[in-house]
């Protein structure tokens, strides 16, 4: 890439995005999306399924399907070449060493056929973090630990776990490398309500521990107050808004939040449940111009354009009628 | 929105050909294809002789294509007696109770080790070889794949909401298998007809190579290539007619099967 | 595991009692007399009625029954009708080639089978997945003795590498023994190898889509280890499945590749004995394979056992 575009990416921050875009064939999926995390930063990235907050994710990873494709800039820190594009030999250098994931659904993600504690060394083995399979085996013992899960869980298969559990090793294997971000993707969707807060307090002490950066991927906006620092809101493919968690839960900008926030049941004041007109479209099938003019109660001939962005890249949203500033 | 399905066209294509050769057949020849010329004995491929002549003068192509008709004959009656019993006995064991579909499906998969070309033998050796013991033989050792399909299927139908229906209504259940589950698996039969019809050429070339198959003079792709060998020195081309006119049919029956699949069902495949 | 164990047990043995019951049956109670199937047609009454004396053919057939499988349960096969000899020692003679034929033959499917649906797997939206598709579905259209014959045109009487037919054991010349060995194994191998391709490459085209693979890439692996590490054990059990149901067509291809190759196998012996009508003899080598089969199905679901941890129940 040229200087001048490295000259815009803050050399402080673990993460930067810049105008990713995720396409298969002819449809859009993810467009022009901007997203940084500084060091230590706990971000979440909220919106329904189909906003394209996993694509981003994924993009950001090199793990898109096949037949779908990303451009844009992706950086990380302490990693001297950009992430989108990179060939192979270079991103898995970079995955599992400098950028961890957990994913949605812990039941199938580990191997049915090898042993916890081998799936375990083996994240550090690959990158070579530990001098030899003894020492590697050692530390997934205290990986495990650290979850909470007893040391003879290393000789366990993943059909012998719960989902809680098995969602605590694939956190541990991404941790196991110390990485200066942690992305997780809904990582207790699936699980039961009750082991829920256990695996979101392990997740959070887990990236403390290590300084290490997060960002949160979820639908759910109760789990973001309690882990994050700060929101980023997406909506057909596009960030709608950013800012500090309590600012934006409290005070939001852009149309859709305010609807979201509405329809759930956090921050009402009243006891009756607002619903956002109408239905998400289907991926890559959203309005030109603001993405959610065709359910937003505000929209005008205006949000045919597609809206600019209004404040910084870490507090600022995309709305040609956002709600007031002050809040009353 | 639905992309034309190449194995479908490919399969149905080659099929088609062979059917139709085995049409023109009845009507018109080169020669006849059982008449022997001394003269003309192991001639070139020439004008006179498309394909040459074997070792008694026999013109080549023409009973390459008397013997498509008993490629298809015998398939059309082994896919016709696999079918007649293994789609009952299929959805017999999808709607029986758990013991007697245990028994119908642990004799069925007891069958499967005798494969078709095994039986036919078998069958060879007690009855004599003949065109109608082959297909008999074949037929009998395609039902067991055919049972298991259909079952498969069947215990889906038996588990959707029209059914459920059906039977919380009080139909019988020989109503219910003719009603909605037949109706409903036709596409796995039409698919599992066209694999084991592919299965049935070769079982046929198989035992015909062998000598168990359809006895002389009525040609037989697999005869004629048990015939050639003795010449696979001076005229391999004589293995290289029925060998290819073998494969290919076997190929479009493939093909056909694979396409016929693809299009029931889409997602079986991978194209997402 | 105990449990599965003796549940498999127990379907083998009533397996095995079905099937010869099911063969003897066969060949004793629907056909005419043995004893006249194998004189022939011309033969006199007093001839008939002698051989039949000879043979115990006019015992109830329940005692012939467990007469025959008592003897095949001590590894008496009894005696041919027609040559009078001693069937249990050919048919171990013979067994002995077809197992050498079969078990060459299954190593290069599984040669051919593993690579090629790998990338067949990987690949299969490139060009060069589809052309070994369409290389391995023309493969599965050529019968095994076709592949036989365009060998030998090609390896023996073209190029002269190799003998085109015979069989030498491989204690007399293990030399000859290999170089007349590899026609007709190739013969074996490479059709079903073409059949194989085709079930690794949805085995495998099934595990590319789990999620541990991703995790796998998640790690830092990258893809081609990462297939091979987490992937190969667990495509190999829908493969193994289709490993044992194809032995059953390895061994009757055996019987025609045989017979292209002049080899004095399993298949020989059982084309023999239909053509002189040696009914006992068909019967022994029907249940000979047939007892193969079974038995190999068995060793099968008790591999899964190994490679699938999730079977062993209790384990832990």
């Amino acid at each position: 890439m040229s200087v001048v575009a490295d000259v815009n990416v803050r050399t402080s921050d673990v993460l930067t995005v810049r105008g990713l875009t995720v396409t298969v064939r002819d449809k859009t999926l993810v467009s022009d999306v901007d997203l940084s995390v500084g060091p230590g930063e706990r971000v979440g990235l909220i919106g329904e399924s189909g906003s394209g907050k996993s694509l981003t994710a994924l993009s950001v990873l090199g793990l898109l399907p096949e037949d779908v494709t990303a451009s844009g800039s992706v950086r990380l820190t302490g990693v001297d070449h950009e992430l989108i594009g990179a060939d192979e030999r270079r991103m898995s250098r970079v995955r599992g060493r400098r950028l961890a994931m957990v994913f949605q659904e812990p039941m199938t993600a580990l191997n049915p056929t090898m042993r916890i504690g081998d799936q375990i060394a083996e994240a550090m083995l690959i990158h070579g973090t530990r001098p030899g399979r003894g020492a590697a085996r050692a530390a997934a013992v205290e990986l495990l630990e650290r979850v909470q899960l007893p040391p003879d869980t290393l000789r366990a298969y993943p059909h012998q776990l719960s989902g809680g559990q098995r969602q605590r090793v694939v956190l541990a294997l991404a941790l196991a490398n110390d990485p200066a971000l942690l992305i997780c993707d809904e990582p207790t969707t699936a699980l039961d309500v009750t082991v829920q807060a256990l695996v979101l307090d392990l997740i959070v002490k887990g990236v403390v521990a290590r300084a290490a950066a997060l960002l949160f991927i979820t639908h759910d906006l109760a789990v973001v107050a309690t882990v994050c620092e700060r929101v980023l809101v997406m909506y057909g493919g596009r960030v709608v808004e950013s800012g500090p968690v309590g600012e934006v839960f409290t005070r939001p900008r852009h149309r859709y939040t305010e609807g979201l926030l509405a329809a759930s049941d956090l921050e009402t004041t009243q006891r009756r449940l607002t619903t956002i007109p109408g239905n998400v479209p289907p991926a890559g099938q959203f309005p030109s111009g603001c993405v959610f003019r065709t359910r937003c109660r505000h929209a005008t001939e205006v949000c045919a354009t597609t809206p600019p962005w209004t404040g910084s890249e870490t507090t600022g949203f995309a709305c040609h009628h956002p709600a007031e500033a002050v809040d009353d | 929105m639905r992309r034309l399905n190449p194995s479908l066209v490919a399969g149905g294509l080659i099929v088609g050909l062979i059917v139709v050769m085995a049409l023109v057949s009845f009507v018109w020849t080169p020669y006849d294809a059982t008449l022997v010329d001394p003269v003309n004995r192991l001639a070139q491929p020439s004008w006179d002789h498309w394909f040459g002549t074997d070792k008694f003068g026999r013109d080549v192509l023409s009973q390459i294509m008397v013997g498509s008709r008993t490629t298809l004959f015998v398939g059309v009656v082994a896919v016709g007696v696999a079918a007649v019993i293994g789609v009952p006995l299929g959805i017999l064991a999808a709607m029986a109770r758990r013991w007697p579909a245990e028994i119908i499906m642990r004799t069925n998969d007891l069958l499967l080790a005798f494969p078709a070309l095994l039986l036919a033998i078998m069958f060879g050796a007690v009855f004599g070889a003949s065109t109608m013991t082959a297909m008999i033989a074949i037929g009998i050792a395609s039902v067991p794949s055919f049972a298991r399909v259909i079952r498969s299927g069947a215990l889906q139908v038996m588990r959707t909401e029209y059914v459920l229906a059906a039977r919380a209504a009080g139909r019988q259940p020989f109503p219910i298998a003719i009603r909605h589950v037949l109706p409903n698996v036709t596409s796995l039969i039409t698919v599992q007809a066209s694999v084991s019809f592919a299965i049935a050429v070769l079982a046929e070339a198989a035992l015909s190579f062998l000598g168990y198959g359809t006895p002389p003079p009525t040609p037989s792709w697999g005869r004629m290539l048990q015939e050639s060998q003795e010449f696979l020195f001076s005229a391999p081309r004589l293995a290289i007619f029925p060998g290819v006119a073998i494969a290919i049919a076997v190929l479009g029956f493939n093909l056909l099967g694979d396409g016929l699949r693809d299009r029931f069902d889409p997602k079986l495949e991978d194209r997402r | 595991m105990i449990i599965r164990l003796i549940e498999r047990t127990a379907v083998l043995l009533v397996s095995l009692v079905v099937s010869s019951v099911l063969v003897f049956a066969f060949m004793a109670v629907l056909p005419g007399d043995p004893a006249r199937v194998a004189l022939g047609v011309n033969a006199s009454d007093e001839a008939v009625a002698e051989l039949r004396r000879q043979f115990g053919l006019g015992r109830p057939l329940p005692t012939q029954y467990f007469d025959w499988l008592g003897g095949l349960l001590r590894g008496d096969f009894g005696t041919s009708y027609v040559s009078k000899a001693e069937i249990g020692p050919q048919v171990f003679d013979r067994f002995q080639v077809t197992l050498w034929l079969v078990l060459a033959g299954m190593v290069i499917a599984l040669v051919v089978a593993a690579p090629a649906g790998t990338v067949m797997a990987a690949r299969h939206r490139k060009v060069s997945g589809l052309a070994l598709s369409a290389i391995s579905q023309l493969g599965v259209a050529v019968p095994a003795f076709l592949a036989g014959i365009l060998l030998i045109m090609l390896f023996a009487v073209k190029l002269g590498w190799l003998p085109a037919n015979g069989w030498t054991p491989p204690a007399q010349d293990p030399g000859m023994f290999v170089r007349q060995l590899i026609l007709p194994a190739l013969s074996l191998g490479l059709v079903q190898g073409a059949v194989l391709t085709r079930y690794v490459r949805s085995a495998v085209l099934d595990v590319l889509r789990e999620d541990y693979l991703r995790t796998a890439r998640a790690k830092g692996l990258r893809p081609f280890p990462a297939l091979w590490r987490h992937g190969i054990r667990n495509a190999a059990v829908p493969v193994v499945t289709v490993l044992g149901l194809q032995l059953a067509t390895l061994l009757i291809g055996a019987v025609v590749v045989e017979r292209v190759f002049v080899i004095p196998g399993l298949g020989s012996l059982l084309l023999d004995g239909v053509s002189n009508r040696d009914l006992l003899l068909v019967q022994d080598v029907v249940m000979v394979l047939v007892v193969a089969v079974l038995v190999v199905n068995f060793l099968v679901d008790l591999l899964y056992v190994a490679l699938d941890p999730r079977l062993r129940v209790g384990s832990r």
